[in-house]
């Protein structure tokens, strides 16, 4: 499966697509960047008067490059099919940076395990200085809808 | 390895995951993980991971769908050490 593919295959749409472009990915691993555009209307109120991406985002960022973009690549053709439904099922993540509007941020995930329709990955998020702004472990299931 | 020994072990392999720690405490072979214990679906994945660590046996994904209670886990991982 192609990064364009990938990316076509993402179950999200503005403004909650979080993924620019895919750099690379295999079977164990990916990389992946997106930049935070400073009209992003969250901004306003995070924080007042002192715009900061959200911790959230951060985390967003790093579940669509590490789960939804490498689940999609592990699924392969099966679920070009039917486009199933993922969530997030846990995280826990470590921040040491602040992220401010107009950045670009890179995602790198790797897998621990993909069993059961369940991925788990050892996540990081660097931005542009290359300095790690976030990093954890983030897992999440890819739900296949029965048919009939 | 008899019911008790396995229940035992079972209880351990599924206590970091169970949210009712009383259906812990009084875990038997009718419980369900997921209406009794409150393990999610996601961490029902650790659980089945940690089986197989435990018993060194490999489960498939249709014993892993059948895998809901203590009976099944029994049946399941009984058979598997049957088939070494």
């Amino acid at each position: 499966m192609t990064k364009n593919e990938i990316l076509q295959l993402l179950p999200y749409a503005p403004p909650f697509l979080f993924v620019d472009t895919i750099e690379e990915i295999d079977a164990e691993q990916v990389t992946g960047t997106y930049t935070f555009r400073p009209d992003m209307p969250c901004y306003q109120g995070h924080f007042k008067g002192h715009p900061v991406t959200p911790g959230v985002l951060l985390t967003e960022v790093m579940a669509q490059v590490g789960l939804a973009c490498l689940g999609i690549y592990l699924s392969g053709d099966e679920i070009k099919e039917q486009l199933p439904a993922v969530a997030m099922t846990a995280s826990q993540v470590d921040f040491y940076l602040p992220v401010l509007p107009g950045e670009t941020v890179k995602a790198q995930a790797t897998k621990i395990y993909f069993r059961f329709n369940k991925l788990k990955c050892r996540v990081a998020l660097y931005n542009t200085a290359g300095e790690i702004v976030c990093e954890g472990i983030i897992e999440g299931m890819i739900i296949k809808q029965k048919n009939g | 390895m008899d019911k008790e020994t396995f229940i035992e072990q079972l209880r351990e392999i599924v206590r970091p995951y169970a949210k009712n720690q009383e259906a812990l405490a009084g875990i038997n072979a009718n419980t369900d993980f997921i209406t009794d214990l409150k393990i999610n679906s996601a961490n029902l994945v650790d659980v089945v991971l940690d089986v197989e660590e435990k018993y060194d046996i490999v489960i498939q994904n249709e014993e892993m769908e059948r895998m809901l209670n203590v009976q099944a886990a029994m049946d399941i991982v009984e058979a598997k050490l049957k088939e070494k």
